[in-house]
């Protein structure tokens, strides 16, 4: 079992409170991992990555276990904490402002 | 008793404002979506109730939300707007080949019959169809095909299709307008369009007579006589009686022609509506007042119509989306702007007042008519 947060306007598109949590097979990779969570809630598809090429949205960026895995290969296994559930993968709209 | 509806749409949400015939007193309902842009919001002319948003987000993407019932619940439809094979390229701002990349839907226009059938303008410029209620999106190819699609250029605002304009006698003709290429015309519902632009004359591009690279801000029709078009171009407020084949200069009297949104009066064809600005570089009123034209004789001659209007220290925008009519006996006019209000005429524009005045800045408004 994953656990994965989601941006606010995320949950509230999803209809979620708090985290979700999502099974994958096999070793967990972002890849997957989105794969999964687009599977059990389709009104993300296109909010965190590209429908077709499957690329991550500029102003996405993806953190676990106080990393930035925003610009790993979406095949690189995610940490083994996250893939074990004691640590979340953390879905983040970047930083914008001024 | 009737009803009139307006669907507002802002930089941090969508509201729903409503009031009786009278239009004297309104409800705000909202934010919907809050938090997003919400580019555009549209009601089916065939089912008043059926309602499309446009939402959008730097960081999320693209949605499309429709309601059911007139805007109380709402649900994400389709968002995969695929260009139709290879996209190709248009022309970037330093002159180099740009793929074309989906950014944004700026227009959303229902069918006049089908509350299931819906046109999208898009960012980078394009025009695409749902024929399911917004599930699904097929782009109509041969408008960006059609040849002068590689010579486009984006405006400041981006590359826009941003008016679409559904012929009601002529279920084949659609009109659409993108800045900056200019406006557009198919005859077969799509398949092949053709640009049509000749009489506007644009300062600003290497050939002021071009074919395309026209920055159109925004084109209306009556309902009554869709052969007759009012654009409201970058500089210029131009007329076309024969369905866009020549234009000529309306202008007129104006104090300056710059403007975004053009409207018609509901019952009466020779009667037109912009709100100018200064400058395409000083995008306020003149003098800092607010003032809407009005001519009654389809251009050159305006009036300015002022009361209600803040006529000293305003330096908001109307934006091309930003103003609609109602159909009521005494038609009603509304806009919103830049600073957040939403200004309505109960008739027709002899007097104004604001419903609202602190929302996030408007991007559009639609009005309904509702029995």
């Amino acid at each position: 079992m994953i656990r994965v947060v989601l941006p606010a306007h995320l949950r509230t598109l999803a209809n979620v409170n708090g985290e979700v949590k999502v099974d994958v097979t096999g070793q967990p990779t972002q890849r997957l991992v989105l794969d999964a969570l687009e599977a059990n809630y389709p009104r993300l598809c296109g909010t965190i990555r590209d429908h077709v090429t499957k690329e991550r949205r500029p102003f996405i960026r993806f953190f676990a276990c106080e990393c930035d895995l925003s610009h790993e290969p979406p095949d690189t296994p995610l940490p083994a904490a996250v893939a074990s559930g004691a640590e979340p993968l953390l879905v983040v709209g970047a930083m914008a402002g001024g | 008793m009737s009803k009139v509806r307006l669907l507002v749409g802002t930089r941090k949400g969508a509201f729903v404002l409503t009031s009786d015939g009278k239009r004297l007193q309104w409800e705000i309902d909202g934010p919907h979506f809050a938090g997003w842009e919400i580019y555009h919001v549209k009601g089916s002319p065939a089912d008043p109730d059926r309602l499309y948003a446009s939402q959008t987000s730097g960081w999320f993407g693209q949605l499309i939300q429709r309601s059911n019932d007139g805007g109380k619940t709402w649900e994400p439809v389709g968002n995969q707007f695929a260009y139709d094979g290879v996209p190709g390229t248009h022309q970037w701002y330093d002159g180099t080949p740009h793929p074309w990349e989906f950014k944004r839907v700026w227009h959303l226009e229902p069918s006049l019959n089908d509350p299931d059938t819906i046109f999208s303008g898009v960012e980078d410029a394009a025009l695409f169809r749902s024929s399911d209620g917004g599930q699904s999106w097929h782009e109509l190819p041969g408008l960006r095909g059609h040849g002068s699609g590689p010579h486009w250029q984006p405006g400041a605002g981006g590359m826009c299709l941003h008016t679409i304009l559904l012929d009601p006698r002529d279920p084949k003709r659609i009109f659409v307008a993108i800045s900056a290429a200019g406006a557009f015309r198919t005859d077969d519902s799509g398949k092949t369009w053709r640009p049509i632009n000749r009489g506007l004359k644009s300062e600003q591009i290497p050939d002021p007579n071009a074919e395309v690279g026209h920055c159109v801000h925004r084109i209306a029709m009556h309902s009554s006589r869709p052969n007759v078009l009012f654009m409201q171009k970058h500089w210029d407020v131009m007329r076309s009686d024969d369905a866009g084949e020549s234009w000529r200069e309306v202008s007129g009297n104006l104090p300056t022609d710059f403007g975004f949104p053009i409207e018609v009066h509901a019952h009466e064809p020779e009667t037109i509506y912009v709100v100018p600005i200064k400058s395409d570089s000083e995008h306020f009123p003149l003098e800092g007042k607010l003032r809407v034209y009005r001519s009654r004789t389809g251009g050159n001659e305006w009036e300015a119509l002022t009361k209600g209007l803040p006529q000293s220290d305003c330096y908001v925008n109307v934006l091309r989306d930003a103003s609609s009519v109602d159909s009521l006996d005494t038609c009603g006019i509304y806009f919103g702007t830049t600073g957040g209000q939403v200004y309505a005429s109960a008739n027709a524009g002899d007097n104004w007042a604001p419903i609202v005045r602190d929302l996030p800045p408007v991007l559009s408004v639609e009005a309904q008519t509702l029995a």
